[in-house]
C-alpha cells in the first residue's frame, strides 16, 4: 500500500496520582516525554514533530494547553499539533503521530498525552447543564450505568462479573510502579460492600481520577531496525484504525455498538488476524468501569456477543489466564482520562517489547491496544507486534 | 536542577503551589428550527418529533438523520406514555448538581418514537424502577409550562403491565456482524460500514 513501516521505540509515564502537586501540567508532560526519549535513547533535537492529545479542556478549566505546552515539550521550530476525540484521545493521538510517518513525512515523533484532573473537576465537566433539558445527567458513571444495565439483562450475566473485573485489575495494578491505586487491601467482599454511586456501578468498580501523562516515540523502520541492532525490541505498529458513530441514533447499539466492532475489523484485517481469539496474545482495552471488559470482550470480536462474562468468570482475562487483559491494572486503577488511552497503547507495546516488569506476561509476540470516548463514540485501536509487518 | 537565587525581599516567603479560580460561562444557545418547533409543542403539552428518510422517529427532533445527514420533512405526535429501556439510581454528589439524592434517571421510549429520552422516575420507590415498567408524562402545573423538557416534572408507573419484551432502539440494528470467534476473517464486507456501504480498504 506504500506505506512506510513505524513502530514504538520509547515509552514513558509519569508516576500517576490523585494530585501531582509538585509538577505544572508543563512539568507532568516533561515527565513523561523524558522518559520516552531516555527509553528510545534520544534527545529532544532527534524529534521531527510532536502530537499531543488530552480530553476536553474544561477538565483543568484551561483553553488550549497546547499553546503553554509547546516549549516544554521541544516543539520549538518544529510542527505540532493537537488531538482531541473525547476519552479515545490518547489512541487517536498516537495514531495520528504514526501516520506522520507511515505517510513518509517524518523519521521520529514524540507523542504526548495527559491529564492533569485534580486541576478541575471532570465530572462537573461533564454535566454541564444541556439548554431545555432537566439536569439529570451525573457524569461517565451516570451515562454508562444503563447501558450497562442493559448488557447485565441482555447477556445474562450474573451480579458478580463487574465485581472479579475490579478485583482483578485493582490487583494487577499492583504490580505497576506508576499505577495510581495500589490497594493492597482490596477484596471481593471490600468491592461488593463498597458504596453504589450510579446502580448498578459501585464506587470499588469504578476507575479513579488522576493525574499523569503517558509518551510514546515512534520511529520509522531505519529507526526501528537500528534500536534492534542495539539490542532494543521496537514494538511494530500491524494496523491502526478509528471509527466514529453519532452521539443520539435509533439505530445504534450502545452496548455493542457499530463503530467498535467496525474499527476492530478494521485493525484485524490490517494485521492478518483472522481469529482474534487465538492471534493476539493479550490486550489493553478501555475499562473505566468494571462491566465494560465483557461487553469490550464481545465488541472486539474476542467473544461471541452474550458470553463474554464468561471469559472473565472463568479467568481467561487474568494476568495468569490464556487471554490476558489489562495487565498494567488499566483505567480502574489510573484515569488521566486524555492519557488513558495512550496508556492503553504504550502498556500493550510494552507487553511486546518484554518491557513491562512485574506485570510482563510471557509470550506476547503480538497484542491490542484500545480506547473510547464520548458516548462509546470514538474507538481508536492498534495491533502492535515483535514481528515487522 | 540549580538553585534560583531569589531578592532578598521573597526569601523565606512560603512557595505558591495552587491558586484556585473559578471559571465561569455565560453563552448564548441558538435552538434551530427543530428543536424550535419541538419546544413550542411543549408549550402546548404536546411532544413533536420528526421522522427521518428511511422511517425512523425521534424525540427531541434534530432536524436531519444523524446516519445519513439528510434533512426531515415530516412532524410526528408521539404518545406522552412510554416504557423504560434502561435506568441509573444516581447516588453521587457533585458539584453543579441541583438534585436531592438518590436520584433515578430512565432512558424511556416514548410510544411512537425510535430514540428513548433520559427523564426522571417518580411516584415510585427508586429501587422498585425496572428495565420494561411502562409510563406516563407527569406535567407541570399549565400556568408554569416553559418551552423546556423540565415542563414535564417526571414520569411515573402507568400501572400497565410491564412490556417484557422491550428492547433498546439499535438493538435490532447493532453489531450484526456475525461471529469472528472460532476464526471467520474480517471480510472486505465487515469492514466497510453497512448502515452506507461505504468505507473498507
Amino acid at each position: 500500500m506504500g506505506k512506510e513501516r513505524v513502530a514504538v521505540v520509547g515509552i514513558g509515564q509519569t508516576k500517576h496520582q490523585a494530585t501531582r502537586g509538585d509538577v505544572s501540567m508543563a512539568g507532568l508532560v516533561r515527565e513523561a516525554a523524558q522518559r520516552a526519549l531516555d527509553d528510545a535513547h534520544m534527545t529532544w533535537t532527534d524529534i521531527d514533530a510532536v502530537v499531543i492529545g488530552k480530553a476536553p479542556d474544561f477538565f483543568e478549566g484551561v483553553m488550549m494547553p497546547e499553546l503553554f505546552l509547546a516549549d516544554a515539550l521541544g516543539a520549538t521550530g518544529k510542527p505540532m499539533f493537537r488531538v482531541h476525540t473525547a476519552g479515545s484521545v490518547g489512541g487517536s493521538t498516537a495514531i495520528v503521530a504514526s501516520q506522520l510517518i507511515q505517510a513518509g513525512l517524518h523519521e521520529r515523533v514524540l507523542t504526548v498525552a495527559f491529564e492533569k484532573q485534580s486541576e478541575s473537576e471532570a465530572m462537573w465537566a461533564l454535566s454541564l447543564p444541556i439548554p431545555f433539558t432537566p439536569p439529570l445527567h451525573a457524569g461517565a458513571g451516570g451515562y454508562f450505568a444503563p447501558h450497562i444495565r442493559s448488557y447485565i439483562r441482555r447477556s445474562k450475566a450474573p451480579d458478580h462479573i463487574g465485581m472479579l473485573v475490579a478485583l482483578k485489575d485493582r490487583q494487577n495494578g499492583i504490580k505497576n510502579p506508576y499505577a495510581h491505586l495500589h490497594e493492597h487491601e482490596i477484596s471481593f467482599d471490600s468491592i461488593k460492600e463498597s458504596m453504589m454511586l450510579w446502580d448498578p456501578i459501585r464506587y470499588a468498580e469504578t476507575c479513579p481520577s488522576s493525574d499523569g501523562a503517558c509518551a510514546l516515540v515512534l520511529g520509522s523502520e531505519k529507526v526501528a531496525d537500528d534500536a534492534m541492532a542495539e539490542g532494543r525490541q521496537p514494538a511494530w505498529i500491524q494496523g491502526t484504525a478509528m471509527r466514529s458513530e453519532p452521539t443520539l441514533s435509533a439505530e445504534r447499539d450502545t452496548v455493542l455498538p457499530l463503530g467498535g466492532a467496525l474499527c476492530a475489523a478494521d485493525v484485524y484485517k490490517q494485521a492478518g488476524i483472522t481469529n482474534p481469539r487465538k492471534d493476539v496474545d493479550a490486550v489493553e482495552m478501555y475499562v473505566p468501569f468494571s462491566w465494560f471488559e465483557p461487553m469490550w470482550l464481545e465488541n472486539l470480536g474476542f467473544a461471541e456477543p452474550g458470553e463474554g462474562w464468561k471469559m472473565t468468570e472463568q479467568g481467561a482475562t487474568a494476568l495468569d489466564g490464556d487471554f490476558p487483559v489489562n495487565m498494567s491494572g488499566g483505567v480502574l486503577c489510573t484515569n488521566p482520562i486524555g492519557a488513558s488511552g495512550m496508556l492503553r497503547f504504550g502498556e500493550i507495546a510494552m507487553q511486546v517489547r518484554g518491557t513491562a516488569g512485574e506485570h510482563q506476561v510471557d509470550g506476547v509476540r503480538r497484542g491490542v491496544g484500545h480506547a473510547y470516548g464520548g458516548g462509546s463514540q470514538f474507538f481508536a485501536m492498534w495491533v502492535v507486534g515483535k514481528d515487522k509487518p | 536542577m540549580p538553585e534560583i537565587s531569589l531578592p532578598e525581599s521573597l526569601q523565606g516567603v512560603e512557595a505558591v503551589r495552587s491558586v484556585r479560580i473559578p471559571a465561569r460561562l455565560d453563552y448564548e444557545f441558538t435552538a434551530g428550527n427543530a428543536s424550535s418547533r419541538f419546544l413550542r409543542g411543549i408549550q402546548q403539552k404536546k411532544i413533536i418529533g420528526q421522522r427521518v428518510p428511511g422511517g425512523r422517529v425521534y424525540v427531541p427532533p434534530r432536524g436531519a438523520d444523524p446516519e445519513r445527514g439528510q434533512a426531515t420533512t415530516e412532524e410526528v405526535e408521539v404518545a406522552q406514555v412510554g416504557t423504560v429501556t434502561s435506568f441509573c439510581m444516581v447516588n453521587v454528589a457533585f458539584y453543579g448538581s441541583s438534585m436531592e439524592l438518590p436520584y433515578t434517571s430512565a432512558l424511556i421510549l416514548l410510544d411512537g418514537a425510535d430514540l428513548s429520552i433520559m427523564h426522571l422516575i417518580q411516584e415510585i420507590p427508586a429501587n422498585e424502577v425496572r428495565i420494561g415498567m411502562r409510563v406516563e408524562a407527569v406535567w407541570r402545573d399549565d400556568e408554569d409550562i416553559e418551552p423546556t423538557l423540565e415542563s414535564i416534572k417526571w414520569f411515573r408507573p402507568t400501572g400497565e403491565p410491564d412490556d417484557t419484551n422491550v428492547r433498546i432502539p439499535g438493538e435490532d440494528h447493532g453489531t450484526g456482524l456475525g461471529s469472528w470467534v472460532g476464526g471467520v476473517a474480517p471480510t472486505e464486507a465487515l469492514v466497510r460500514n453497512p448502515r452506507t456501504g461505504k468505507g473498507g480498504h
